[in-house]
């Protein structure tokens, strides 16, 4: 067997990152305002990975460079919705940004190399390799954020990304460093393999255990590691909040995943305890300070900490059942943030950005449609059936439910609670109020149908949710039982 | 399945159907067009629901019209359809009120005609839903859609401060079915389904059952609703619009009795016996102190909004008192409170349509210049007071039948509802309705004109048929009843 054909797993990675470089150098070529060229590729793309990844799926798990980097079920689920939510993200953005002179080589291509950093860390299967991927990720999207250079807001809200970004990295690796001194490997498998064995020194192994939880939790945006998410999410353009409240929350799932479940399961009763205490909060001042919101991209950052909160509780009940519930938690809310900001995208046009609350007042009288759709993802994020919000958390509670967290289920269905107030306000303002002004809207055709396939999609998984709860039980399944 | 189709389905679906339809005709240019396609939707989800009456089979407590079908096999979740004598009851009092809402709100109703009436519609089968679930996480997705077109009818077409009974009315309820959803996890991890006719056989010790009784009454007290959960419902009847009242107060208020015996009382019986006298306390305070606050009221829709409270505090009564009178009179108030409330409702809102005003002292002598709708008022008002002969004696006496054999004083408190509801609804009928003509407003009133005979009419029927001859109500529950009197005497420990 040939050298290439050995690289099989990989084999979307490589064509996504050769094709990078491809759009690159054909942007230089082919400037211009609309980028029609480019932009094609770009989905282009996204379709030949999705190809790919469908391809070369195999029943096992495949492991590739000495088993730095790993193929299972879970890993081609998640690259192909997070191809599915890139290539959305394109679509709602494009007349977007290019009304903005944002729509430029250089978007096309660290949206896409940001992708190859999530599929990196979706497929990693080494504490090194995850930590690349996330770079790769990482710094990509703090560029994107900065790309609206006049900004005074978008460069306050880059380098504040930037910076806490940065630390949260650190404490990544030095926690890595620590388990890596506890056990010697940087190897999932291994480490957890040493871990079992009682190789290990149980106090430096949690020490190092403290900052990898710090390091997850600020990626992930959860009290108390959040302060970034809101400042970020309102000042970076809304196309750039909307890549980095989607796709991302997939790739830093399977993150948690690798590091937490498939090599540090064996720590699992000291980092159950850390999440608990991450999740409440979570909850609590994402759902209690989302309501003093009066701009909407904020609202949706402290929605997106509260989510996070909601997911992590699947993952802390430590079951199959538990992080089947969390990965289905985790693309039910990448689809509903992708509708969220599409919505947003969709009702904005030059010189106007759609983001204040008020800017949905009366939008039933305006476009009774995109109201509706609008009423959808409002109740899907509440959490009411029949929407696919409903069942995200209905599966991440049964599995708290069955492992005993009553108190902690209580509390979460309080904060729910909670937060389905300000989900009722924008219901409110936009069926119960006038509207502020009776411009027309101006819709791009291509955002609206797409905004619309998106909501309609949240209702119908909400209708019949079977489908994709097995995917999510069978990959978590396979990754854990069968490594 | 006695028939070739699945009827259940039909019923629920049927008027969702035409609730997406009457939605798509858009924008208030349809209007005629919208009002047409509700009416022929509410029409045939009522003659739909009809061969369930005559199929039924009153012999048998079990299920009947059966449909189950795998929904979610990751959680062990069915389709799963049936209905039994108390739910058959309330299936037809709905497809029967929804009817009638779409005639009401006929003309009333002048902007997004399309979307109030198919609000209606679709709340109308998501509540078919509710009454035919037999698997609990169907039933929750039903028993909280449908909050979300009410949501929506209060906040669009209420009065002045819609926006905050609407929110209070959601958030209330919603907390509510959050603390049953945790609860009917824990069944599921319990019995490992999520069928509601397992849970009957499942054992659960007293603390459990306490528990679990404890988070459904969170949901269901909030609905019926009981004292001291029921400030939410003045303020949504008072700005809802017509149709939304009597919707409110005829079905959705059934919805939380309804959750007590399909759920509480069968799954949680001996935490039902333990927290009886608790749920009897709050019933009579209900009907006690809600009566004499009904007494004080100025604005009509508030006054039955409280006598409805009352009303519905024998409905609780009835059903913690654990024997067949107090169980079947409850059930029989369910059904006469539904008609004589939203029969009500409606006359207030004839009242309303004309001279906008739901205050007492803005009328006067309104029989000089409505003498038809003052007959039919009348009847109404009678019927709420509890006279021999309406619906309203029925199901009260039975209750109080079945008070008195449990405890005497239970029977006395109760029995002042005989005066209090007289004293209320009659002082405000002769308050607005006799006297001289109190203003030019009541002065140019014109009597109700013939689509409002038509709902009076069939309304003024069914209170004195059910008045006068309860039985085919009383036999089709009969069975039922016992079957659930049967399960509440098994201990479960």
């Amino acid at each position: 067997m040939s050298y290439i054909a050995t690289l099989l797993p990989a084999y979307a990675e490589i064509f996504l990152l050769v094709m990078i470089g491809v759009i690159l150098i054909a942007d230089l070529f082919m400037p211009g305002y609309t980028r029609t060229v480019t932009y094609l590729l770009a989905q282009l793309t996204l379709l030949g990975c999705s190809l790919i990844t469908v391809g070369t799926h195999t029943e096992g798990i495949a492991h590739l460079f000495n088993g730095m980097f790993v193929d299972d079920l879970m890993s081609d689920v998640l690259k192909l919705l997070t191809y599915l939510a890139v290539s959305m993200m394109l679509v709602y953005s494009r007349s977007y940004l290019m009304v903005r002179g944002l729509f430029t080589g250089e978007f096309l291509g660290l949206t896409l190399l940001a992708t190859l950093g999530m599929m990196v860390m979706i497929s990693a299967s080494n504490f090194v390799v995850l930590y690349i991927g996330l770079e790769i990720q990482a710094l990509s999207l703090y560029a994107m954020v900065a790309l609206q250079r006049d900004s005074a807001v978008a460069s306050e809200s880059a380098m504040k990304y930037f910076v806490l970004g940065a630390m949260a990295s650190g404490f990544l690796l030095y926690g890595m460093s620590m388990i890596y001194g506890g056990t010697g490997s940087l190897d999932i498998h291994a480490i957890s393999a040493a871990i079992e064995h009682g190789q290990a020194n149980t106090t430096l192994l949690v020490f190092g255990l403290a900052f990898l939880v710090a390091g997850l939790a600020f990626k992930l945006g959860v009290a108390p590691f959040h302060m970034w998410v809101p400042d970020v999410y309102h000042g970076a353009p809304t196309a750039m909040t909307l890549l980095i409240g989607s796709a991302p929350k997939l790739a830093a799932f399977a993150f948690v995943m690798r590091i937490l479940v498939e090599s540090l399961q064996p720590l699992m009763i000291h980092w159950s305890g850390m999440l608990m205490v991450l999740a409440v909060l979570s909850m609590a001042i994402g759902n209690i300070t989302a309501i003093a919101q009066t701009n909407i991209k904020r609202m949706f950052a402290y929605s997106t900490i509260a989510h996070m909160g909601f997911m992590l509780v699947g993952v802390l009940s430590g079951t199959l059942d538990g992080y089947g519930g969390a990965m289905f938690y985790a693309i039910a809310y990448v689809l509903m943030t992708l509708g969220g900001f599409g919505m947003i995208m969709l009702l904005s046009r030059e010189g106007f950005e759609a983001d204040k609350i008020d800017d949905f007042k009366g939008l039933n009288q305006r476009s009774p449609w995109l109201a509706f759709m609008m009423l959808i993802l409002m109740f899907s994020m509440a959490g009411v059936p029949p929407t696919i919000g409903f069942y995200a958390k209905f599966s991440v509670l049964s599995a708290a439910v069955q492992t005993g967290h009553i108190t902690l289920v209580v509390m979460a269905v309080l904060f729910s609670l909670i937060g389905a107030f300000y989900y009722l306000r924008i219901v409110k303002l936009m069926y119960f109020d006038a509207p502020e002004s009776h411009e027309k809207l101006y819709l791009q055709p291509d955002t609206a149908l797409l905004v619309s396939i998106n909501s309609l999609a949240i209702l119908l998984i909400g209708i019949l949710p079977n489908a994709l709860m097995t995917v999510c039980a069978a990959s978590v399944q396979q990754s854990l039982l069968l490594h | 399945m006695i028939f070739g189709y699945p009827l259940l389905s039909v019923v629920i679906w049927l008027p969702i159907i035409f609730g997406a339809l009457v939605l798509a005709t858009g924008n208030d240019r349809n209007a005629p067009l919208a009002r047409w396609i509700a009416l022929l939707g509410a029409l045939l989800g009522l003659l739909v629901a009809l061969p369930l009456y005559n199929g039924f089979n009153r012999m048998t407590s079990a299920m009947q019209f059966v449909e189950l079908k795998p929904w979610i096999s990751m959680f062990n979740v069915h389709y799963h359809l049936g209905i039994d004598g108390i739910s058959i009851l309330l299936i037809l009092l709905n497809c029967f009120f929804t009817l009638v809402v779409v005639i009401a709100g006929w003309q009333v109703i002048e902007k997004r005609v399309a979307q109030y009436m198919a609000s209606f519609l679709i709340m109308s089968g998501l509540i078919n839903g509710v009454f035919a679930a037999l698997d609990a996480v169907l039933f929750y997705v039903f028993w909280e859609a449908m909050l979300i077109p009410m949501f929506i009818i209060i906040g669009v077409w209420g009065g002045p401060n819609r926006v905050y009974a609407a929110l209070k009315f959601f958030l209330y309820t919603l907390l509510g079915s959050l603390l049953m959803l945790v609860a009917l996890l824990y069944l599921y991890f319990k019995s490992g389904s999520f069928n509601i006719l397992d849970y009957y056989q499942l054992p659960l010790s007293m603390n459990a059952q306490i528990l679990i009784f404890i988070a459904f009454f969170m949901a269901f007290a909030v609905k019926v609703p009981m004292f001291p959960v029921h400030t939410w419902l003045p303020d949504a009847h008072v700005e809802a619009p017509t149709g939304g009242s009597v919707i409110l107060a005829a079905i959705m208020l059934k919805v939380g009795a309804y959750g007590f015996i399909r759920f509480s009382m069968p799954i949680a019986p001996d935490a039902s016996h333990e927290l009886a006298w608790v749920m009897i306390a709050l019933s009579l305070i209900a009907v006690v102190y809600i009566g004499l606050v009904a007494l004080t009221q100025a604005d009509m829709k508030k006054l039955v909004a409280y006598s409805s409270i009352s009303h519905m505090g024998f409905v609780t009564l009835g059903l913690f008192l654990f024997n067949a009178y107090g169980m079947e009179g409850a059930l029989l108030q369910m059904i006469s409170h539904g008609f004589v409330a939203g029969a009500l409702f409606l006359c207030i809102g004839v009242l309303y349509d004309r001279v906008h005003s739901r205050q007492i002292v803005d009328y006067g002598g309104v029989a000089n210049t409505m003498p038809v709708f003052a007959a039919f008022f009348m009847l109404f008002a009678m019927a709420n007071s509890g006279l021999p002969g309406t619906s309203g004696f029925v199901g009260e006496f039975m209750v109080l039948l079945g008070a008195v054999k449990v405890n005497f004083w239970y029977a006395f408190a109760a029995a002042t509802t005989m005066v209090f509801g007289a004293a209320y609804t009659l002082w405000m009928y002769k308050r607005v309705i006799f006297g001289p003509v109190a203003n030019d407003h009541v002065k140019h009133l014109r009597d109700i004109g013939g689509r409002e005979k038509l709902v009076m009419l069939s309304l003024a029927i069914a209170v004195l048929l059910m008045g006068l001859y309860p039985l085919p109500l009383s036999e089709i529950m009969h069975a039922s009843v016992n079957d659930l009197l049967v399960h509440l005497a098994r201990s479960k420990i």
